[in-house]
């Protein structure tokens, strides 16, 4: 690996050594992804879920009437948080036979790069989910989510970031428990419901054909807040998250 | 020691709350706009700033427990949770009868409401992480990180959903408002019910820490009754 550290280090390092913690991340995303591509277990499921949700939604509502539009951005990212829930639950949990989880633990890797790789990966697993997710909710739901590409493509990236850090960091904390697959949904939704008021409230924004440009920097900021707070605390934290 | 403090304090918070019931609901006069059901908000809102106090205590001991690495302060701060979540409880109950008789509905979606169960929630999934887990330096330290996480979310909670939408009443004590909102002599009994919901508060703590240290003692017992 490269940028060997000390196990466990969480000083604040000088920018050369900062660049080896980020290959390290880099390097544990590949890692994962790469074991994505070969298993699809995560995607696989997670997409399944999610077009199921979609299919199931349309039995809700009356998906050919103008309030379609104005909750679309909410029914989109509550199919992306249960969704997510499937790919956190598989990130750290896919190292616990043969040990492997262990040997990552004991190996030169930071433990924040660590948890920062696992979170790229998800993010890369969500946004692959999310892209499907949206060209079918558009066929479905006669949505028009391309008006503004660049704007939600950031959006999306940022509050799909958040979700990843969190659902990584909670995946770490929940992976040796007895009841896993209950404890992190239960834990991670409240924890989420900013991010996810956020997301929806700027989605249903982009959706429309001349968003207000004030309320898109009040909820843009609000996900940077997020991101930016969570991810410091998962840096900060990694130690005590990450435990043999 | 510890359970004369215990009693001490129950003993000062039952004072004080026989006094505050009697002030409440035989000296003070019903309120001019709501009447008689304005009273709750002597028990809504000092339950509101107890359970929100006691989850920034458990934040601070979260963080003593990490730096010390000592398990009496992760047994404090799961004391401190619980009996939070309780007064929180306590919060979100009294808020809706009160919004049955004023407003006609049990509910709304409205951003202090909406905070208060999400902080309900939040350490509620704290609780329930703690029984799921039997090593006790694993708990303490797992359960340590959540409640910082916790906290802080507690914070944004709050922000995005004021933005989101509020029509919640305005702040009434004059610490935030400058005062001329509410009497003089119902904000003091607020200030008295708030100690008194306190010193209950530190006395439940304390019965709950001593809890927590036998179930601690019982399973390092049965741990080496295992191995050997």
């Amino acid at each position: 690996m490269p940028g060997v550290q000390t196990p466990g280090s969480s000083h604040v390092r000088p920018l050369p050594a900062m660049i080896g913690s980020v290959r390290q991340a880099l390097s544990v995303a590949r890692k994962d992804l790469a074991i994505e591509l070969r298993t699809k277990e995560s995607l696989n499921a997670a997409g399944a879920f999610a077009i199921a949700i979609l299919l199931l939604l349309s039995f809700v509502f009356d998906v050919t009437s103008e309030e379609t539009r104005n909750i679309a951005g909410g029914l989109l990212w509550l199919v992306f948080a249960f969704a997510g829930a499937l790919v956190f639950n598989r990130g750290f949990a896919r190292e616990l036979p043969n040990e492997c989880l262990d040997a990552l633990l004991a190996s030169p890797l930071s433990r924040a790069s660590l948890l920062i790789g696992k979170a790229i990966a998800n993010l890369a697993m969500l946004l692959v989910v999310e892209f499907v997710s949206l060209i079918v909710f558009g066929i479905f739901y006669d949505i028009r989510w391309w008006l503004h590409p660049g704007e939600l493509a950031a959006a999306f990236v940022l509050a799909t970031w958040g979700i990843s850090v969190v659902g990584a960091v909670f995946g770490a904390l929940t992976v040796n428990l007895r009841l896993r697959e209950l404890m992190l949904p239960v834990i991670i939704y409240p924890l989420l419901i900013p991010l996810l008021i956020a997301a929806i409230e700027i989605t249903n924004l982009l959706f429309s054909a001349q968003p207000s440009q004030a309320d898109q920097l009040l909820w843009g900021r609000l996900l940077i807040v997020f991101d930016v707070v969570f991810t410091a605390l998962a840096l900060l934290l990694a130690d005590t998250i990450l435990i043999t | 020691m510890r359970e004369k403090i215990a009693i001490g304090l129950a003993i000062a918070a039952a004072g004080l709350l026989a006094y505050d019931l009697y002030q409440i609901f035989l000296v003070l006069p019903d309120e001019a706009m709501q009447g008689a059901i304005y009273r709750i908000i002597f028990f809504h809102v000092p339950a509101a700033i107890t359970g929100m106090i006691g989850y920034f205590v458990a934040l601070t001991l979260s963080v003593l427990y990490l730096s010390s690495g000592k398990l009496r302060w992760d047994s404090l701060a799961a004391s401190v949770v619980e009996v939070s979540v309780i007064f929180s409880v306590v919060n979100i109950v009294t808020g809706s009868i009160w919004a049955r008789v004023i407003w006609g509905i049990w509910w709304t979606w409205d951003y202090r409401l909406t905070s208060a169960l999400v902080c309900v929630l939040i350490f509620s999934g704290y609780l329930m992480m703690r029984r799921a887990i039997d090593e006790p330096t694993q708990r303490a330290r797992l359960s340590s990180a959540l409640c910082i996480f916790g906290c802080v979310d507690v914070v944004i909670v709050w922000k995005s959903i004021e933005w989101f939408r509020n029509n919640h009443p305005g702040p009434v004590l004059s610490i935030r408002t400058g005062g001329g909102t509410i009497d003089p002599a119902m904000e003091r009994m607020i200030y008295f019910n708030l100690i008194a919901l306190l010193l209950m508060a530190a006395a439940l703590v304390l019965v709950r820490t001593r809890q927590e240290a036998t179930a601690r003692e019982i399973d390092s017992l049965r741990r080496l009754a295992n191995a050997a």
